[in-house]
């Protein structure tokens, strides 16, 4: 990728993720920041690449300590935002 | 197709899941598959990356994820919903964590190789940053909001902050400029961390709102830019994605408390304006009530709006208040619940803690929705609220929370407010709410109240 192609699509995203949050309503803030949390997970398709990379003991160790964050970050991301999400859904269920 | 086109492709597929994902977020009824859409795109994404050519050992790989994967699902699940803000302020931190490290890893491989250039040096440079402040940041915030550490400001805090400031700067000018020395990238990062912790430390409990959007957006961030280090177009487009609605999240933040981010990050507490005094306010005007009289004037009201504040999280009055609505309901009465945005320690907070208890959502109403049916409404309940509720936003333009959007309870024909005392919120200031004519305070703890008045209502 050229410097040019990284930044127009680094643009284009902000503008889109702009678009697609600036009407959320109030009562899903909380969920929207986790999830969106999440998917900032993303770091650990790099860090997979560090660590299983043979390059030098130092940076096997920092890919590693790298995948465990992000996973954390991934995995309970997501799995927090499922359970708050339920709970939203139920409520609305019963009533109706 | 080669393996690498295929991971482009999965990187294309993960890259419209996410946003479908995020787009699905934003709406109740579409949520939960948004948020199954976006790990499924994180799975691609993974799965993909497992096909990657330079990736020899997979042992450490799968150590990492399994411990990872452990780590998160136990504390995804132990949370309690009050507790939900610092949880995402710790996997903030993470992410931030590690996209500094996954730069650190890429900018040493790359500086061996002797490959290293300008655009790889200033991404790595920027990633160290932004990631390692939201890491050492959403730390603290974890830390104050856990009240694990009791933290605070302390003398020469902004000057210390200016030099670290001023060492990181010149530490990312130096990776840039002698990339090969890697002792440059770790003092930044070593600086930046000093930052992130010199920058929070000193922000208090009414502003945490502000301050983990921030960091949700500098996550994102730090993720678009290492996208930049490993030439990873995956990385940018999330990353970016999720960068924007934090800023947006911050932005709605701060307007709704009437504070710049500036002031939020720099300054305390608007300290201008003359404050008045509390007896000056109160006197002998504020009238005190009973749960029996309560209940008596609830029994002929045809709707009523309760107002939650962080107060009612505290007592841990949720559920009782959902027992007040559903035997209000019973007898006919209509009772919606008027959020204020800076409700809870987090932006819609207040709305996953009274879901929690079962709380339909359609009865969840904001400040917009909520504000021009005050004057239609006969009976006006604030619970653990004070400074949404103050009319000196309104009225007073030397107050220190002049303009600041709030809940206009006052047009209601009756408010009644459950508080320990008339104790100051944390503006600091008296409410002139509490001695207003149509006002009548039920002291006392907010749970107890509320089961006082439902009892009080079933009895009668």
């Amino acid at each position: 990728m050229t410097l040019l192609i990284a930044l127009t699509l680094f643009v284009l995203a902000v503008f889109l993720g702009m678009e697609l949050i600036s009407k959320v309503p109030a009562t899903l803030h909380t969920p929207l920041m986790s999830g969106s949390n999440a998917v900032s997970g993303i770091t650990l398709i790099g860090a997979l690449v560090s660590a299983g990379t043979d390059h030098s003991t130092l940076t096997t160790l920092l890919g590693f300590v790298a995948v465990v964050l992000a996973t954390i970050n991934v995995v309970g991301g997501f799995l927090v935002t499922g359970r708050m999400l339920s709970m939203f859904s139920s409520g609305g269920r019963k009533r109706s | 197709m080669s393996a690498a086109d295929v991971t482009s492709v999965a990187y294309l597929v993960a890259a419209i899941l996410f946003i479908f994902g995020l787009k699905g977020l934003g709406r109740p009824r579409t949520a939960p598959r948004g948020n199954l859409l976006g790990a499924s795109g994180m799975l691609v994404a993974i799965l993909a990356t497992l096909l990657d050519r330079s990736i020899v050992d997979f042992r450490v790989l799968v150590a990492g994820l399994v411990v990872g994967s452990a780590i998160g699902a136990v504390l995804a699940v132990r949370v309690q919903m009050t507790e939900m803000p610092q949880l995402v302020a710790l996997f903030n931190g993470f992410g931030g964590g590690a996209s500094v490290l996954v730069a650190g890893a890429s900018f040493l491989m790359v500086v061996d190789e002797g490959l290293v250039d300008n655009q790889l040096a200033i991404a790595a440079a920027l990633t160290a940053l932004i990631g390692v402040v939201t890491l050492t940041g959403s730390l603290v915030a974890f830390a104050k909001l856990q009240e694990v550490l009791s933290l605070g400001g302390f003398r020469g805090q902004g000057v210390l902050r200016a030099v670290m400031a001023v060492v990181a700067v010149a530490a990312a000018v130096m990776v840039v400029v002698s990339p090969a020395d890697t002792g440059w990238f770790w003092l930044l990062v070593g600086a930046g961390g000093l930052l992130g912790i010199l920058g929070t430390v000193a922000i208090g409990g009414a502003d945490m709102p502000v301050v983990i959007a921030l960091l949700n957006a500098f996550s994102g961030l730090a993720a678009s830019t290492a996208g930049f280090v490993l030439d990873n177009p995956l990385l940018i487009i999330a990353g970016s994605l999720v960068g924007a609605s934090g800023v947006i999240l911050t932005q709605i933040m701060c307007t709704s408390m009437n504070r710049s981010l500036f002031d939020v990050v720099f300054g305390s507490m608007a300290t201008g304006g003359v404050v008045a005094d509390a007896d000056e306010v109160y006197g002998d005007r504020v009238t005190s009530t009973s749960a029996e009289e309560v209940a008596m004037i609830l029994e002929v009201a045809e709707r009523v709006v309760i107002v939650p504040g962080y107060g009612l999280a505290v007592a841990q009055a949720q559920h009782a208040v959902r027992d007040l609505m559903r035997t209000l309901n019973d007898a006919g009465v209509e009772v919606v619940f008027g959020i204020h945005p800076v409700a809870g320690r987090m932006p819609g907070h207040m709305n996953v803690l009274l879901a929690e208890a079962e709380i339909d959502y359609e009865c969840l109403l904001d400040m917009d929705q909520v504000n021009p049916t005050f004057a239609q409404t006969d009976v006006t309940i604030v619970i653990g609220a004070n400074d949404v509720v103050n009319p000196l936003a309104r009225t007073d333009p030397d107050s220190p929370i002049a303009g600041m959007p709030i809940l206009n309870v006052d047009e209601s024909r009756t408010v009644v407010v459950i508080k320990r005392s008339l104790g100051a919120g944390f503006a600091g200031i008296p409410n002139p709410l509490f001695a207003a004519d149509g006002t009548l305070m039920l002291f006392g703890d907010g749970k107890k109240a509320v089961l006082d008045v439902v009892a009080a209502l079933l009895n009668s």
